[in-house]
């Protein structure tokens, strides 16, 4: 029977062979022709990780780390690989959460990763959690403690200058180009921002394998495409530490701001903005709860009122006014005038706080006591020598602009305020065309009225005058390793006018003698020349704020100062000896015994508490029958308390409770004193 | 009886066959071993991990060249005596797992006895292929009769159903492949081309607009009507014959196809069919193809190297030790290796053939054939599932694929064969 049908082995086989052809020629197309399977394979298992380096140290003038680099632990937990039977009561004693929060966090990993991926299960521990978890998290398995670096701050002062570093959000990444990626931390504010580019090193890849529920299965053809990360750069600054926590400590319970500089390089010494915080309670687990407290501090801990506050600067202005007026040639370094308190040229009084006859002899006694009236009529003498107020007041504004008064300096942390020096077309809207005349605007004269300048101002106008007319911009960063571009602009030199020295010195002579004899004297430091100015500037925020600029020594300056407390009154009362005592801490590193230590305590324990501090925890309808008003005011003031308390008690040890005690007193008596 | 055979059992076996089965063999378990490798993971540790589808692969080995042994002390005689007899033991099998069967994977062919999973379809294979063999070869049939070849086609067709009730649709399709047997032994080539042209109409009724093919069909007939038209004055029952394939036609295109998607194929079934032919690409249905087309596409023309292959050995590619095993070796190998893989079959089956053709017995021949016709069914299939050309049936590319059900039923196919091959001088049937 087969005989006949042995053709058909042929048939069958031909059958064979071509559906095997077929097969054989769509794998040649699946395989050889076809590419986009490649790209579909590697876009599925092959993944780029970004390695972070570490983030650069800032350091200051001497090698201390300022900012530096610390370990905390993540708790994580891969939920496929948690045990039912674990002691679910003892883990959750451990963490300090209730079974409920657990099952809530379990949740959240799951729907957030999945059951295979590892997720954060809580962030940040505190140190004492991870020390009694990492003794037993044997008995977890599924829980994994990973390390994660974060800012660590060894002085516990300065945030706003350093910096904090935040999560980058989503408009943080759209305006990065993506560079940023959600859960990246970057710097937001302070050095930490402005030198982001440096300290964050430079990011490296490494491509890894995953399966298909996304678990890492190991490198990538052996590492063979990774590129490894770069650490980020060192910054060392020009801030001087020990001076730096003095000023911190002076400014303590009181609000304001010291600028410190180096005249001769415009580097920063020191930058305090009171009140401070401690910028560690933002590294840890509770940065968002610290955080949000910061925020609704009324104070505003978080806002640097050293680069970000205007203060009119009353009379700390007035020898900048004097050089103008020197130069234009409108006085003579003799002209005086005649005041015993009053200044009648506008026709209506204005009044000098020094009443003796003698006090505007000359510019230099005039400036050491400080006479309204003489700045007055020197103010007037300036807009109005061309004989238009218009053109005057310009090229008064040039001079201030040359200054570095009235725009932004350019100092190497972000948030600068301009400050304000009034232009005409200002006082043309206000007032109108041709209505008004230098006695309208008399109070530019001494410092008030529409002009306003940041403490780095002040303490630049400071430098100017120390180096008799040039400055460089005021920064922080005094070197970067093996980069010096881009501190180049901060080694230009600024010359602010052709001002001739022989001028400077009859300022800074008058200025002289603001501490040895004038408003300052009670600021004197022994053996050194200091040259200051006082200021009392009034402000429509409650009681006058307290201003002082200085430099010294007298011949080849060494420090510039720039001192505000807010609504502390007279200058000469807390600002100047604030100022003398930085200046005596920086030049002898010591406070001399006797008076000046006296000096110096008290300057410490004194609590000055602003009225607009005051204006906040009080109601604004004051009446004198409202029982229901000052109830409210107590518990306001005792909710405010009982949170400052908390936060200082956990975070602030290195200040003594005492302060808030002392403080909290105050608050009291004001609050007795205040009612009519 | 026993004094004419060789002392030696091995006297007379094929061994190029025993050696590409090896080699098939020994294929299955790298590639076994690739599926599960990971990185930190030795040798050693497949091997002392015996939850791993290597060490149990291993032990399916060993068990199976054992059974291979057996078999080759067993008279070849045996097998020609007992075929009917098995034959029914098988379709009992069959029907005993239908009643107490257990579902795995959606389908009710699995007997669970002691631990083992064990599938009775794999095995009545051999039963039917033994019996047909048996059928065809006896002196008392005469297959060009129409009597006979309902006969053996109903001895195909009956396990056929009863699988087909166990929702195990691949296997079942496996013994259709028994009708190239019949082709070989003398059924009418033309019930091979009405096969093949009723998957043509199926395919055409699935892809094309059933009405736009139904005018096609009457452009054709009126086409073929106009060009026969002289035969059709000669003779007028060519056209009857005409319009009557147009009419089956029309209406199985029109009525039939749909009828049987509705209401007689299950609804994966359907979607999976559908996916073969690019026309759904929903995520859910086409992502067991998508992910072993992207496996097998991404090894290139030379592979990424043995146990380098991302998507097959990171669970991309479900059922990869089982059904889509081949992905593994077109991700690792590559084109190469695929067609070198072909080439093995390709060799096997040319190596069956001819001892087909050379067995004096018919016996032997049906059987040698029908190991042929299954072993090409299935490595069609399971490789053009995984490129996209077949609709995804499950069943296993032979003697690689993990699965002692597979392995052991193969292995029995294949050794029966060589006893019966290396008796084939002393049998005259």
């Amino acid at each position: 029977m087969s005989i006949y049908n042995q053709s058909r082995k042929t048939i069958i086989l031909l059958i064979f062979f071509s559906i095997f052809g077929v097969i054989a020629l769509r794998l040649f197309y699946l395989q050889v022709i076809e590419k986009k399977y490649r790209a579909l394979a590697a876009q599925q298992a092959v993944q780029r990780l970004i390695v972070y380096p570490t983030r650069g140290i800032i350091y200051d003038r001497n090698g201390n780390a300022i900012v530096n680099n610390d370990a905390l632990y993540d708790l994580m937990v891969t939920p496929r690989e948690v045990k039912k039977a674990m002691d679910t009561s003892y883990f959750c004693q451990l963490l300090g959460i209730d079974t409920s929060q657990f099952r809530i966090k379990m949740h959240r990993a799951v729907v957030r990763n999945g059951w295979m991926r590892p997720s954060v299960f809580a962030p940040l521990l505190p140190l004492d959690v991870y020390g009694r978890l990492q003794e037993s998290l044997y008995q977890f398995p599924g829980f994994s403690l990973v390390e994660r670096p974060v800012r660590h701050y060894p002085f516990h002062c300065g945030g706003d200058i350093w910096g904090l570093i935040g999560e980058a959000d989503s408009s943080i990444i759209r305006k990065s180009n993506y560079f940023y990626q959600a859960g990246d931390f970057l710097g937001i504010t302070g050095l930490e921002r402005t030198y982001e580019p440096l300290l964050m090193g430079q990011r490296g890849i490494h491509y890894v394998v995953r399966d298909v529920h996304n678990r890492i299965m190991g490198s990538y053809e052996d590492g063979k495409f990774d590129t490894a990360a770069i650490a980020g750069k060192n910054l060392k600054l020009s801030v001087d530490m020990p001076l730096q926590l003095f000023g911190e400590k002076l400014m303590q319970n009181k609000i304001g701001a010291i600028v410190a500089l180096d005249p001769k390089t415009g580097g920063v010494l020191a930058m305090i903005s009171a009140p401070d915080f401690d910028p560690n309670i933002l590294s840890g687990a509770d940065r968002g709860k610290n955080y949000l407290t910061l925020l609704r501090d009324p104070a505003k801990p978080l806002y640097n009122r050293a680069t970000q506050a205007m203060y009119p600067p009353g009379s700390t202005f007035k020898p900048l006014e004097a050089l103008v007026a020197l130069d234009e040639r409108v006085i003579t370094p003799s002209f005086g005038i005649y005041c015993v308190g009053y200044y009648y040229g506008c026709g209506r009084v204005l009044h000098c706080t020094e009443h003796w006859l003698g006090h505007s002899k000359d510019l230099e006694t005039a400036i050491a006591y400080s006479c309204n009236s003489y700045f007055f009529d020197v103010f007037r003498k300036i807009v109005d020598h061309t004989g238009n107020v218009e053109q005057g007041l310009a090229e008064w504004r040039k001079y201030m602009h040359n200054f570095g008064l009235g725009h932004r300096l350019g100092i190497d942390i972000p948030g600068e305020s301009p400050g304000n020096i009034p232009d005409t077309t200002h006082y043309n809207k206000i007032f109108g065309d041709d209505h008004w005349s230098s006695c309208t605007i008399v109070s530019c004269g001494i410092g008030q009225g529409e002009i306003l300048e940041t403490p780095l101002q002040m303490a630049n106008g400071a430098c100017i005058i120390a180096n008799r007319g040039y400055y460089y911009t005021p920064h922080f960063v005094a070197g970067i390793d093996g980069n010096t571009e881009l501190l180049a602009p901060f080694h230009q030199k600024h010359v602010v006018t052709d001002i001739p020295d022989s001028l400077y010195q009859y300022v800074v002579n008058g200025m002289a003698q603001v501490v040895q004899r004038g408003t300052g004297a009670a600021s004197q430091i022994p053996g050194i020349i200091m040259c200051g100015k006082t200021g009392t500037a009034q402000n429509p925020h409650g009681k006058d704020h307290s201003l002082f600029i200085a430099f010294a020594p007298k011949d080849h300056p060494k420090i510039a100062i720039a001192v505000v407390v807010e609504n502390a009154g007279y200058g000469a009362t807390y600002a100047a000896p604030i100022a003398s005592l930085m200046v005596e801490k920086y030049l002898n590193d010591t406070i001399a015994a006797g008076p000046r230590t006296a000096l110096l305590n008290r300057m410490m324990n004194t609590t000055i508490l602003p009225d607009s501090l005051m204006k906040y925890v009080k109601p604004a309808d004051n009446r004198l029958d409202s029982i229901w008003n000052r109830k409210v005011a107590q518990l306001k003031i005792k909710r405010h308390l009982e949170t400052k308390d908390m936060i200082f008690s956990r975070n602030r040890d290195h200040r003594s409770k005492s302060d808030y005690f002392i403080r909290k007193k105050t608050y009291a008596v004001t609050e007795n004193d205040d009612r009519p | 009886m026993m004094t004419d055979r060789s002392p030696k059992f091995t006297k007379g076996l094929d061994w190029p066959l025993i050696y590409l089965y090896a080699l098939l063999v020994f294929i299955g378990l790298i590639s076994i071993y690739a599926v599960e490798h990971r990185g930190s993971e030795d040798l050693l540790y497949a091997l002392t991990h015996l939850s791993h589808h290597f060490a149990q692969q291993l032990k399916w080995a060993g068990v199976a060249a054992i059974a291979a042994v057996i078999i080759l002390l067993i008279d070849s005689k045996f097998y020609t005596a007992t075929a009917n007899l098995l034959y029914v033991l098988g379709i009992l099998l069959l029907l005993v797992v239908l009643v107490v069967g257990k579902d795995i994977k959606g389908s009710h062919s699995w007997l669970v006895i002691g631990g083992f999973q064990f599938q009775p379809a794999e095995f009545t294979k051999l039963c039917t292929l033994l019996a047909l063999s048996k059928y065809l070869s006896n002196i008392e049939t005469d297959f060009t009769k129409l009597r006979s070849r309902i006969i053996a086609s109903c001895l195909i067709l009956l396990p056929i159903v009863i699988i087909l009730l166990q929702n195990e649709t691949g296997l079942a399709l496996v013994y259709l492949s028994f009708f190239l047997v019949l082709y070989r032994e003398g059924l009418p080539g033309i019930l091979l081309v009405i096969g093949f042209s009723v998957i043509v109409l199926v395919l055409s009724a699935l892809l094309v607009e059933k009405t736009t093919l139904f005018i096609i069909f009457s452009v054709l007939a009126a086409l073929v009507i106009f060009f026969m038209r002289k035969m059709i004055i000669r003779k007028r029952r060519i056209l009857m014959y005409i319009l009557l394939i147009w009419a089956f036609c029309g209406a199985f295109v029109m009525f039939a196809v749909p009828f049987a998607f509705h209401h007689i194929l299950h609804p994966y079934q359907v979607s999976r069919i559908n996916v073969m032919l690019g026309k759904e690409v929903s995520r859910g249905a086409d992502y067991n193809v998508q992910q072993s087309k992207i496996a097998i596409g991404s090894g290139g023309l030379l592979g990424k190297g043995y146990l380098k292959g991302t998507q097959t050995r990171f669970d991309f590619v479900p059922e990869q030790s089982t059904d889509f095993i081949f992905c593994t070796i077109g991700e690792d190998f590559g084109f190469a290796g695929s067609v070198v893989l072909l080439l093995i079959y390709t060799l096997l089956i040319l190596r069956i053939v001819k001892i087909a053709e050379r067995q004096r017995s018919s016996f032997s021949r049906i059987y040698a054939y029908g190991v042929a016709c299954i072993l090409f069914f299935h490595v069609a299939i399971n490789i053009g599932m995984t490129v996209g050309l077949a609709p995804v049936i499950g069943i296993p590319l032979p003697l690689i694929s993990y699965g002692g059900s597979s392995l052991l039923g193969f292995t029995l196919l294949f050794f029966v064969m060589v006893r019966l091959d290396a008796d084939r001088q002393m049998v005259l049937r």
